[in-house]
């Protein structure tokens, strides 16, 4: 659910990987960035519909990932994946840290892009080498 | 009692204006910085900037003290993580929701919220009692216990015509409140006849609905 960047990116790996995958979005123009040769389905529709959920073909799909711009539509949908339709693996993506952490102790599978690139330009400003360095330091 | 209200639309504005009126201490989030302006010259100090879905703008509104939270906001997305938000990190004791598309008034109560308002479901229902020749109007819906209010108007077929409602076996979980028969609005004993065109005012259990109808009205 959500083809921009990630969206287009997770459906075209998959696919390509040979996996069924269907992509919703509520902007036909967002399919564009879809590889060329993406094999898999598109839908026009929200996904925290449940008719369009369905109609996506939700009852038997092992994974459902939620990565549109807006957390909450994200966390809507995810919650209607898991506790309605009981789909095994459910992803969704939260910008904001402190409403990722809500919803992770709720139980949903989470990732906030928010947290893990600052963590990751955090390590490139202040050195991964020099925090290895000071750990070692403390333990001998 | 001190009530938030999420969402400065004509329904959160109308509540905040009713509410202060009552007396209640509330105070209105609004996200559009323009509207907030226009609701302070109206209201005063009763309004905050911010998106009501944010931990950080609930924590500011003082959502820790708040008894009720009330998410009015034209999307169900934000209405429900309003709520949520409120109850797992706030741990606001009520939580009312107002619910845009009628389907996910269900889902709603799934995921926790303590009150779900539809409007869309309402003003529907305000239609249907209002056009003639209804023979089955759903009046009312009382949530907690999955039963509901509806007016059923008996047609010349219906087995239940001209029979006292003592003989009538309902459908389980239904009982006839009252019979509204021309200007006069009657308390049924068993010995009490139902006429055809008698409007049938019964409870009935959500799943039992569908049952009545069939049993009242004959299409």
């Amino acid at each position: 659910m959500g083809c921009g960047r990630v969206g287009a990116r997770v459906a075209g790996i998959l696919d390509h990987n040979g996996h069924r995958v269907t992509v919703i979005d509520t902007d036909s123009r967002a399919f564009r960035r879809l590889p060329s040769d993406f094999g898999g389905e598109t839908l026009i529709g929200t996904g925290i519909d449940e008719d369009v959920l369905r109609a996506a073909g939700i009852e038997e799909a092992s994974a459902f990932v939620a990565v549109t711009n807006g957390d909450n539509r994200n966390i809507m949908a995810a919650q209607v994946a898991r506790l309605v339709f009981e789909v095994p693996e459910v992803i969704c993506r939260i910008y904001d840290p402190v409403r990722e952490d809500t919803y992770r102790r709720l139980g949903l599978t989470t990732i906030c892009p928010t947290t893990s690139v600052s963590a990751v330009v955090i390590d490139h400003v202040i050195g991964a080498s020099e925090t290895l360095g000071g750990a070692r330091g403390g333990g001998a | 009692m001190y009530i938030i209200v999420v969402g400065g639309g004509k329904v959160g504005f109308y509540l905040t204006q009713t509410l202060l009126g009552e007396g209640y201490e509330v105070l209105l989030i609004e996200r559009n910085a323009a509207k907030v302006e226009r609701f302070v010259e109206g209201f005063g100090g009763v309004v905050l900037a911010g998106d009501g879905a944010e931990t950080v703008t609930l924590a500011a509104a003082g959502a820790a003290r708040a008894d009720v939270v009330i998410a009015v906001t034209g999307e169900d997305e934000d209405n429900l993580v309003v709520c949520q938000v409120a109850k797992q990190k706030f741990q606001v004791g009520r939580t009312i929701a107002r619910v845009n598309n009628p389907k996910n008034e269900q889902l709603f109560r799934l995921l926790g919220i303590d009150v779900t308002v539809s409007q869309t479901n309402y003003i529907l229902n305000l239609i249907e009692q209002a056009i003639p020749e209804r023979s089955f109007v759903h009046l009312l819906s009382l949530r907690h216990a999955d039963l509901a209010i509806v007016d059923a108007k008996v047609s010349a077929g219906s087995v239940v015509a001209h029979r006292a409602v003592g003989e009538i076996v309902l459908p389980v979980n239904t009982t006839i409140a009252a019979i509204s028969r021309g200007p006069h609005l009657i308390v049924p004993t068993a010995a009490t006849e139902i006429l055809p065109g008698d409007d049938v005012i019964a409870v009935a259990h959500r799943d039992q609905e569908d049952e009545l109808r069939r049993l009242l009205v004959v299409d």
